[in-house]
Parts: C-alpha cells; sequence; structure tokens
C-alpha cells in the first residue's frame, strides 16, 4: 500500500461483486438458461472426418421428417469475398470465418458443421440429423504444423498462396502467411557473445477449457427483427458476425449479452448464432441450439500447438547480445495462428540490440485456432524463457539476475515497434527475490524455477453511461461482458469518481441497442478502456451536476466544486451556500432541466504493457515421472489493482490454466485424424488437489493514460508457467523437458534417457 | 438417450423375472455411473432399465463364514462407512473409493465397476487378489464364480442374458493378513489408471510373508495375476531382493497397449514401480494386524 492509496475512498477495496449473489445461488441467466414459448431445438451435424470433399448433401428425408421445421447447409449461406480486415497481428477474414461456422466444398476437420436442423424437440432434431446423407470423398489429412508444411502434404486450401513473403511463392502450400521482425544484426550480434544457447521446443494445443459450452437463442419477428440471446465476449462481435454471415443490416440484429462462465478468449468469436439466427429466420420461430464438451473439444478454437527453434547469445557478464526465434503456429483448418503475437511477445521483455524473429502460420486439419489468454505468448514464453533458463546456467548467473541485467525499462525501444511506455518489469523480478519463498530450502527431487512473461495489452472503443437515480444512487450501463468481476470494478470508479457509496452503484451491461459499439472483452483492456469511459461518464454526471447546482444557486458552473459526493461553492467569492449532496441535486432533476445522465465514448490509447515474473517449487517423482507443485508464487505490475480480489483471482487463474498446460494438457488425435480425448476426463485441466494456494504480489506501477493508472491483468499471468514449471523440473532432475506436456510418462522418460 | 421402460423391482426374484421376460436389450442399473453415461452419449442403448437399488438385501454389508458379504447395489460410500470391512479389507475399499468423485462415491457399486469391463476399473484388481467371489443370480438359478471370471475384455462380461451380479463374497482372513491397492494417474484424482495394483499379503508372527496375491490393471484387455511376484514375496520379509523380483515379476506380467492415457513403455516401468509400493503399504498394514 503507498501513501497514495489513502487518498482513494473506493479504489483498492474488496467490496461484494454486484454479479456474486445471483452466481452463488444459481440465479444467473447463462446462454443455456434461455427458454421462450414456441422455441425449436437446433442440432448440427458434424463431419466424421478430418478432411474430405462434400460430394452432396441429400436433407430431402430430414426435412420430410414431421416436427423438422428447417434444414440448413453451407448453400443457405452467402458466400463472402476472400479478403483480409483490420492490419497486422489483429486480422481477419469473413469468407474463412463463415466457412468455419458451415462448411461449404469441405469439411477441414472432424466436427466441422456441415448442417443444421431445427425441429420441435431435440429427439426429433436427432433424428432427422441421422436422416441427413451426406457424401463424402474422404482425402488424406494433415494434424501436425511441420508435417503440413512438407512439399507432398495434402492441401487444405487447393489455391492458398502464402502471404507476407516479399517474393510470394508460386505454388500454393498450407502456409497461409510469413512474417518476420528484426531489429540490428544478429549475425553480428552473435560473434560477440561468449554463450550461445540453440535449442527446438513444441507445443501442443490445448482448449480454454471454459466450463459453460455454446449456447444460443434466436428468435427473429414477422418483421425481420432478430433478438439473440447468448454469452459471449462481445455482444457487437456477435452483432457484427451474424450481419456478415448471414447477411443481415446491423439494425435488424439485437444481441443480449447472457452471463458468460468463462470465455478466455475463446469466446471472441460466435459458433452457433449465425446457425440459430438463419433457421429463427426461416422459420420465424425462436430457435435454441446447445453444444456438448465433445461438440465444444472437437468444433470450438483450442489455441496452437506450435514447433520453435531459439537460439540466445551473450556475453560473460550475462548481457544478451543477439537472439533469434522461428515459430511455426499451427493455425487449425483455417489461417489466423496467432503467431505474428508470438513473433512479438517471445523477446519482449528484453533489451537486446540484435533481434531476429520469423514465423509461418500453417493451417492443418484441427479446429481454427481461436484466442487463449496473451494469444501465442506463452507458447512463444515456453521456448525463449526455457533458453534462457539454460543460458543463465551456463554463464553460472542466477536466473533472476540474468533477466533483470536484461529487462526492459521506460523508454527501451522494442523489435516490432515503439518503445516501451511505464514497465514495471524490474519491479517484479526484485519482489520475487524479496518474497519468503525464494529462499525457502529444496528436499530431494525439487527443484525451483523462473520464467518472465509479457503482454501488449489493449486499448480500444469503449462507451458507458452514467444515470444518477433520484434517490442518490447511480446506474452505470456498459458494454462489456463480465468476466473476470468488471462490474465491481466499473461500480469502484464510478463509486469513486461520483463520491457515493459503492453499494449505491449498480452496473450492467448492456445489450447492442442500449449502447454504442463496444470493442470485445478480450486484450485485457476492459477495466483499461471501458473503465475509462465508465470514469469520463461519471465525470460527465459530477459537470451536469456541478451546473445544476450552479443553477439553484445562481452562480456560474466554474464556481462550483465536487467533493466525496457534494456540490460546494469553489470559494468566498461563490457566495455562501449549502453544500448540496448528489441526492438533493437528483432530487431537483425535473426543475433543473431534466434527468441526470453522463456518457462517455472513447478509443482508448496506450495501454500499459503487462509483465509478470513467476516462481515455482516442484517435486518430481523419480519412478513415476509425476511432477507435483509444491508452492508457486507470481508477481505482476497491475497498474492499479481497482478491485485487488479480482486481480489476484486473474494472476491465480492464468497460473492454474498454465499448470495444466505444462502438465497434462494436450489434443490427441487418431491416425485418422479423429479427436481422442474430447472430455475433461482424458483432457486433462488441473483439479483443485493438483494445486497449491497460488501466492501473488501485485506491483502498482500506475499507467499515465489512464485516470486511476489501470493497467490490464488478465493475460499476462498464463505466459510465464510453462516455462517456469520446465526449469523447475531442469532444477529437480537436471534434465531439460522441450516439449509440451511435461506429463508423466514424458519426464520418466527424461530421467531414463529415453527422450 | 432413450430408454423404453423403467423397473424397480424390491427383491432378486422379481429383478430376475424382468429381466427373463423384457423384450429387446434390458440393463441393470446398480449405481448407474456408467450406464446413464454411456448411453447419454449413445454408446449403449436400452429398452428395459432394472434398478436394483430399491432391493433391500443388495444394500448390506455382513459377516458370512468369518469373511464378508457384500451386497451388488452397496455405493462406495456406504463401504468407507464399514469400519469392519475397511479394517480387514483396506485395499479393497481404497480402490472402490478411487471410482468417481465423491458425488459418484454417493452411487458407484463394485458391481458396476465389475461388470463395466474397464481394464483399467480401480474397484476390480484388489478383489481379484483377495480371491473374491460373486453370486450370479439369473433364470437358471444361481451360482458362485470367481471375480476374475466376470470380465473377458474391455466392455464385455460373461454374464448370459438376463443374469446379474447379486453378492461380492470376501474370505475369512488369517491374522497378519493385509492389502493395498494403488493406481497412477496424472493427476490427483478425478481420472482413469494409466495402471492399477494391488497386493495382498498375509505374514507370519515373525512378519515373514507366508501367502500373497499380486493383481495390475490396466496393463492387458483383463486384469492380470502376477504369480511369479507373489511368489517372489513368500518366505521374505519383503527384502529389496524380494521387491526388485516382484518389480521385474509385474513389469513381465504386462501386455498393455499406446493408447491416449499411456505407451507400452510406460505402464511396463510403472507396474513395477506401484508394484513394489503396493506390497510395502500391504506388509506394513499387514504387520499391525494380529
Amino acid at each position: 500500500m503507498t501513501a497514495e492509496r489513502k487518498e482513494f475512498r473506493w479504489i483498492g477495496k474488496r467490496p461484494v461483486r454486484p454479479d456474486g449473489v445471483d452466481k452463488v445461488t444459481g440465479r444467473a441467466q447463462f446462454s443455456a438458461d434461455f427458454n421462450m414459448p414456441g422455441q425449436l431445438i437446433g442440432k448440427v451435424l458434424r463431419s466424421p472426418h478430418a478432411h474430405a470433399r462434400i460430394k452432396s448433401i441429400d436433407t430431402s428425408k430430414a426435412k420430410a421428417l414431421a416436427g423438422v421445421k428447417a434444414v440448413i447447409t453451407g448453400a443457405d449461406f452467402p458466400s463472402l469475398p476472400d479478403e483480409w480486415v483490420g492490419a497486422g497481428r489483429v486480422e481477419g477474414n469473413f469468407k474463412y470465418f463463415s466457412e468455419n461456422i458451415i462448411a461449404r466444398d469441405k469439411v477441414l476437420y472432424e466436427g466441422h458443421t456441415v448442417a443444421a436442423v431445427a425441429a420441435v424437440s431435440a429427439a426429433i432434431a436427432e433424428e432427422a440429423l441421422s436422416l441427413i446423407k451426406v457424401d463424402y470423398e474422404v482425402l488424406p489429412h494433415v494434424i501436425d504444423p511441420v508435417e503440413a508444411m512438407a512439399p507432398d502434404a495434402p492441401l487444405l486450401h487447393e489455391k492458398m498462396i502464402t502471404r507476407g513473403m516479399k517474393t510470394p511463392p508460386t505454388k500454393p502450400s498450407n502456409v497461409a502467411k510469413w512474417a518476420e521482425f528484426l531489429m540490428g544484426d544478429p549475425v553480428e550480434g552473435f560473434k560477440k557473445a561468449d554463450v550461445i544457447v540453440e535449442r527446438s521446443y513444441t507445443t501442443k494445443a490445448v482448449h480454454q477449457g471454459y466450463i459453460e459450452p455454446h449456447a444460443v437463442a434466436a428468435s427473429t419477428s414477422a418483421d425481420g427483427q432478430t433478438v439473440v440471446w447468448c454469452s459471449s465476449q462481445g455482444q457487437y462481435q456477435v452483432r457484427t458476425w451474424v450481419s456478415k454471415i448471414v447477411g443481415l443490416p446491423l439494425s435488424s440484429i439485437r444481441v443480449i449479452p447472457a452471463e458468460i462462465g468463462g470465455g478466455f478468449g475463446g469466446k471472441l468469436i460466435p459458433y452457433l448464432e449465425p446457425l440459430a439466427v438463419r433457421m429463427s429466420r426461416l422459420t420465424n420461430r425462436p430457435v435454441k441450439i446447445t453444444m456438448s464438451r465433445e461438440d465444444v473439444f472437437r468444433a470450438t478454437g483450442p489455441t496452437s500447438g506450435a514447433a520453435m527453434k531459439i537460439k540466445v547469445g551473450a556475453t560473460k557478464d550475462g548481457k544478451i547480445v543477439a537472439a533469434e526465434g522461428e515459430f511455426i503456429f499451427q493455425a487449425g483448418a483455417y489461417p489466423g495462428s496467432p503467431f505474428m503475437n508470438g513473433l512479438m511477445c517471445s523477446f519482449a521483455p528484453y533489451a537486446i540490440p540484435n533481434v531476429r524473429t520469423w514465423g509461418y502460420d500453417v493451417v492443418t486439419n484441427r479446429p481454427k485456432a481461436a484466442a487463449y489468454r496473451a494469444p501465442g505468448s506463452p507458447i512463444a514464453a515456453y521456448a525463449v524463457e526455457s533458453a534462457l533458463d539454460e543460458l543463465a546456467k551456463k554463464l553460472n548467473i542466477h536466473p533472476v539476475d540474468l533477466r533483470l541485467k536484461n529487462a526492459i525499462v521506460e523508454g527501451t525501444p522494442s523489435y516490432f515497434g515503439p518503445k516501451f511506455g511505464s514497465v514495471g518489469f524490474v519491479e517484479t523480478l526484485e519482489a520475487l527475490k524479496k518474497h519468503p519463498n525464494y529462499n525457502i530450502p529444496l528436499g530431494p527431487n525439487q527443484g525451483r524455477g523462473f520464467a518472465s512473461g509479457f503482454w501488449f495489452n489493449g486499448g480500444g472503443e469503449s462507451c458507458a453511461t452514467v444515470n444518477i437515480n433520484d434517490d442518490g444512487t447511480a446506474s452505470v450501463i456498459e458494454g462489456n461482458p463480465d468476466i473476470g468481476g468488471s462490474r465491481a470494478s466499473m461500480a469502484i470508479m464510478a463509486a469513486e469518481v461520483l463520491g457515493i457509496d459503492y453499494d449505491k452503484v449498480r452496473p450492467i451491461v448492456g445489450d447492442t441497442a442500449s449502447l454504442g459499439f463496444n470493442h470485445v472483452t478480450g486484450g485485457s483492456r476492459v477495466t483499461f478502456a471501458t473503465g475509462m469511459a465508465v470514469v469520463r461518464a461519471a465525470e460527465d454526471a459530477v459537470r451536469e451536476m456541478k451546473e445544476r447546482a450552479a443553477m439553484l444557486w445562481d452562480i456560474s458552473p466554474d464556481a462550483v466544486t465536487w467533493e466525496d459526493g457534494f456540490a460546494r461553492p469553489a470559494g468566498d467569492n461563490a457566495g455562501k451556500h449549502e453544500p448540496l449532496s448528489l441526492k438533493q441535486i437528483a432530487g431537483q432533476a425535473a426543475k433543473t432541466g431534466g434527468p441526470i445522465c453522463g456518457h462517455a465514448s472513447l478509443n482508448a490509447q496506450a495501454p500499459g504493457p503487462g509483465l509478470g515474473s513467476h516462481m515455482v517449487d516442484v517435486e518430481v517423482d523419480p519412478e513415476t515421472g509425476h511432477v507435483k507443485i509444491l508452492r508457486y508464487t507470481a508477481s505482476q505490475d497491475v497498474g492499479r489493482a481497482i478491485h485487488p480480489s479480482y486481480v489476484e483471482g486473474q494472476m491465480q487463474g492464468g497460473v492454474a490454466q498454465g499448470i495444466g498446460w505444462a502438465l497434462n494438457e494436450e489434443y490427441i488425435y487418431d491416425k485418422n485424424g479423429r479427436l481422442e480425448n474430447p472430455g475433461f476426463l482424458d483432457y486433462r485441466m488441473p483439479v483443485c488437489s493438483d494445486l497449491p494456494f497460488i501466492d501473488t504480489i501485485m506491483i502498482e506501477k500506475p499507467v499515465p493514460s489512464h485516470p486511476f493508472g489501470v493497467r490490464g491483468v488478465g493475460e499476462v499471468p498464463i505466459v510465464p508457467p510453462m516455462a517456469a514449471v520446465a526449469n523447475a523440473i531442469h532444477s529437480a532432475i537436471g534434465k531439460r523437458l522441450t516439449s509440451l506436456p511435461m506429463s508423466p510418462p514424458k519426464v520418466r522418460a527424461a530421467i531414463d534417457g529415453d527422450a | 438417450m432413450k430408454a423404453q421402460q423403467y423397473e424397480a423391482p424390491d427383491s432378486i426374484d422379481k429383478a430376475v423375472a424382468l429381466l427373463a421376460a423384457a423384450k429387446g436389450q434390458a440393463r441393470v442399473l446398480a449405481g448407474g455411473t456408467d450406464l446413464l453415461i454411456q448411453m447419454r452419449v449413445g454408446r449403449l442403448s436400452a429398452d428395459t432399465i432394472v434398478d436394483i437399488k430399491c432391493i433391500a438385501e443388495l444394500r448390506k454389508i455382513s459377516r458370512e463364514d468369518g469373511g464378508f458379504k457384500i451386497g451388488a447395489a452397496v455405493s462406495g460410500a456406504e463401504a468407507d462407512e464399514h469400519a469392519e470391512l475397511v479394517a480387514h479389507w483396506p485395499g479393497v475399499v481404497e480402490g472402490w473409493e478411487l471410482i468417481g468423485s465423491t458425488q459418484i462415491q454417493g452411487r458407484a457399486t463394485l458391481a458396476g465397476n465389475l461388470c463395466n469391463a474397464s481394464p483399467a476399473a480401480d474397484g476390480v484388481p484388489a478383489l481379484i487378489a483377495a480371491g473374491a467371489q460373486v453370486t450370479i443370480v439369473g433364470p437358471n438359478g444361481s451360482r458362485k464364480v470367481p471375480v476374475e471370471a466376470i470380465p473377458t475384455g474391455p466392455g464385455r462380461n460373461s454374464l448370459a442374458k438376463g443374469e446379474f451380479v447379486t453378492y461380492f463374497h470376501l474370505p475369512k482372513r488369517p491374522p497378519h493378513s493385509s492389502d493395498a491397492y494403488l493406481r497412477l494417474i496424472p493427476r490427483t484424482e478425478m481420472d482413469i489408471a494409466v495402471v492399477g495394483c494391488a497386493v495382498n499379503l498375509t505374514l507370519d508372527a515373525g512378519g515373514t510373508c507366508t501367502a500373497a496375491s499380486v493383481a495390475l490393471g490396466a496393463v492387458a484387455p483383463t486384469v492380470v495375476k502376477v504369480p511369479d511376484g507373489a511368489k517372489a514375496l513368500i518366505g521374505t520379509k519383503l527384502d529389496a531382493a524380494a521387491l526388485d523380483k516382484l518389480a521385474a515379476a509385474a513389469s513381465a506380467a504386462c501386455k498393455p497397449i499406446d493408447d491416449k492415457r499411456g505407451t507400452v513403455v510406460y505402464r511396463t516401468k510403472i507396474a513395477g514401480v506401484l508394484a513394489r509400493r503396493a506390497a510395502l503399504i500391504a506388509y506394513e498394514r499387514a504387520r499391525k494386524r494380529a
């Protein structure tokens, strides 16, 4: 706690979240909780093949079945142009988005949607699916990204030419895109190095594992107006996608956000919504579709698996002089892996004069990769932070000190863009060294590992409304689904500005018709950007209340100040007036000009990047290869913790997911390209007993562009864990595991020297 | 998931009659923790479900000839609360208790675990190491067979149409006897055995092993007994050489496959590791039992 902290009345406190009671009592309405009179049940027919040409689809028997109201295929959706929108690492292509939602001439992965039906009951819809006859020509498939790059690999997109190369190739391939970042001269740089580490690493595809499967209800009236209820990481994003993929004006679609049971990036894009909307428009009835867990695993986005080569060189004193990295990322069936994030985040935490990173976005017969918490960065960090650990051991320098010697600070140039602004990386490392866990003695077969991580954090478009009610309370309307306690943070910031109690502020997440556009809940942007909009909207309400007080007192608004929820005359010259409370001003709003509403809309710029440093102790069972996490400490620059419990929760959640990624999670395919573990039994996320209490250290280095210094916190905590665990295993058993997951068979094989 | 008919008879005779009279596919439901899941995902179907949980005598654990008689509808949670059973057969109970979560334990039965015939069933190796038998009833009356006669391969069992398991019978224990079950899972709970191993021992008053039985799960289509491993323990106090022989015998007895849960190489190594560890636990327990 800093001295500055005491100036705040609500920021930094830990009040109960506004959505908490409904969630713990089971009352909260998630996607699958919406039901309407006359509703049809939609079911989806999915490809049993990893790669096949659709020769024909016969839906006649399904359509003829009593109770079936609609059967759709790819032919029911418009063909979209093959064009890229957005730029660089966030670009997208609606032709591919649309074909991923429902296949056209080919299916590209097991689970790819081929058709959908809507019927009066789930049983009839299921029966209708079994009556759809699809004639497939099964094609050879490819699952591994390196194999997919081979010249004779089966082509997913037969005309795809690699983008991003100075000289475009003449022949099509599965490499959708190539990119490179270069600063300085790595070839010269490596000549100055006394020690060089060069190593290859692989990671497997992992799923976000949100507990709520995707679900949607869509209803279309006779006048063509459609309402969609669904959980997502952006109701506006759902509206845009439905508009483009179904071919409808934005104004005819209203998306009402449900509570969301986890997203982690995987609910940034819709899967079912265009299907439900299309069928509700065909039938003029509500259509509800829910995914099973198997559907979620087979057909929604995991993040990429990858193959990487890292080379780092340093002088004897531990100064890194050159670094190179090659990153092959598996995109799944359509282009768009987060490989560019990998290229940028990999060496981002370090001030290295000579850096070159390059990479490939490779399509494979798997579900299309979707965003997962700091997409791309954890994968790259596993490789780079493992290599740095090896470098530190070769140099005989403590891994934390090696990082300290090379850490970026404010003003360090990045190799992919502008100089870094406010960053608290050094502080995260120094805090680890001071933590009691740093000096706990280790026993036999135990090891301690360190790793750090970087994430850009996002800003972007947000708007918010603050309505002042005549009983002295306030309603905040924001446009971002609350996936991490953001309503509590919004209420805290509004209460701080308005000068009223937290309990008097009630935040809601509005639908697409209640506010202007809001960018998604993603990129760790919400508390920063939408928080900024809420602060500005509350300030707008305060400005209005000062004007109303000025009117009542008949003085200039400039002569009114706002303090602790009261309008006061600015000084003696303003005249003697009793302070007016927010409640008193609101109660007289009718006679001073009508309802008092503050509003703000903005495009938030200059988010502060997120940096974190982690320390983990493991114990390896040398006979079984089982790795037990003994203790875990995560240190992070959090800018300003508006609600510290939810900041800690983000840190702990990211670490928990990272430990799963490190130890057991992976997509396992059989030889036919079918997923063998589409369920939580064999897709092994950690259970409670797998994890220790995760200690957190919050460093508060406020971001200058935000009124309260907020920095995005939700993503960077998942970046370091895989490397931290790998480095700890190395410390415990003297073997370096270069392939995820570090499951018991792999660890035992490493101990036996079989790997 | 569709079933045309659900029956919950209150006697064994009625259950036998219902199964005999059922048209189409009839299935017995005890805890339902495998059956209902498999029906929901479409792996199994049933025209008639006969729930045996309402048959009072199948919900009891009782003493029989110095041993135990366990009804087929007793849940894991009930077994855990039976102090006498836990004292005599801690390995049998700890295998049973590993089946599923706390909620599943409220329903899951040993009979279901056995008849589901998963090679990785946690409840089965300790029963086989114990020399347990089951009573089967059906249209032709009742018969008693060893536990290992029931599973014949993954998902397959030897029960004839209309037959079901009614009781488990655990034999009388000599003094200084005990057992243990261990499994290897990648996580710490809520998982399926990559390898499971049960060891059942009897010692003399001086602590020398006089009888032993070793059984491995998840390393072959059905549970594998390791007679060479047992032989290696008899006449020893489980010294290092005996344990090495046991581990080698356990590894040699494995006929595993590579699958999503483990490799041949790994399963073979782990069988030896678990056999050694389970034997030591059983030995410690046996020494403490008069």
